[in-house]
């Protein structure tokens, strides 16, 4: 069992450019991911977003206005990107600047349906496992606040 | 509602166990792993490694959340975290949904 990486395929039917922009343009990269940003994407550049509702599934976390500090490694149009954080970050009152990050990488190759994408993020060895647990309980705690609310959606207390 | 399993400490933990990246670590795991809480003179039985370095090794995977010490009368007795064990194997099962569920956010983005 790998306990490093993960990794994604998805075939995306969408031209190769319009899929490399919804990655390499921070404002659209947000728009979907769920994050704001307000500096572009460019190698080298570290910058901080902040969790904010995707247009796609506004009510996606419990967790809007988090912080989450990236550094944007490599940038090849229409290829790759890629990028490092720290996974799960999520606790405001933790500096987690000194923990090791993950790199995630984004590559794209076009095909006669689309664009294949793949996404692979590497580098959870190094993460304490003190913090894989702290990642798991608040997503469930997450996972709760999300089923009462779906509750309270349902069957509004009057 | 909180998913918690037994964790068993058989083949499939090692990889997380080789994240510590010591086998006299790793060792120690194996040892606590029978359950229950062992001293130092206990985990030492049978071993050329001293008990200077086992209770370095302990203090490094208490502060990985790896293991717990607990005054005993005169001695310390060290026992495994095993919950925050199984929450660390489920870790990469969640960030792997995560990732489900933001590229279906983009194959939407884009499709759409």
């Amino acid at each position: 069992m790998n306990t490093d990486s993960i990794q994604k395929k998805v075939v995306l039917r969408a031209p190769l450019e319009k899929v490399w922009r919804a990655l390499s343009d921070s404002k659209e990269y947000g728009a979907w991911f769920g994050m704001k940003f307000d500096a572009p994407f460019v190698p080298g550049a570290h910058l901080r977003g902040f969790l904010a509702p995707s247009v796609i599934d506004p009510q996606q976390h419990p967790y809007i206005g988090t912080p989450i500090d990236i550094t944007i490694e490599e940038v090849k149009p229409m290829t790759k990107l890629s990028m490092r954080w720290h996974p799960f970050a999520l606790d405001p009152k933790v500096d987690y600047s000194a923990e090791p990050t993950t790199l995630v990488v984004y590559t794209l190759e076009p095909m006669k349906e689309g664009v294949a994408l793949t996404v692979t993020e590497s580098g959870f060895d190094s993460i304490p496992l003190k913090r894989r647990a702290e990642a798991f309980e608040a997503h469930d705690e997450g996972w709760t606040e999300q089923v009462r609310r779906v509750g309270e959606y349902l069957a509004p207390s009057k | 509602m909180r998913r918690r399993n037994k964790p068993a400490f058989a083949a499939g933990t090692a990889p997380l166990f080789a994240a510590l990246g010591d086998g006299t670590r790793q060792r120690l795991v194996a040892r606590l792993g029978g359950g229950g809480a062992l001293s130092i003179t206990r985990l030492t039985e049978g071993t050329d490694v001293t008990r200077q370095a086992v209770t370095k090794h302990l203090r490094v995977m208490e502060d990985a959340g790896l293991v717990r010490g607990t005054r005993q009368g005169r001695e310390i007795v060290w026992q495994l975290e095993q919950q925050r064990l199984a929450d660390a194997r489920h870790y990469l099962d969640l960030i792997s949904r995560q990732w489900d569920d933001a590229l279906a956010r983009l194959a939407k983005h884009v499709e759409g």
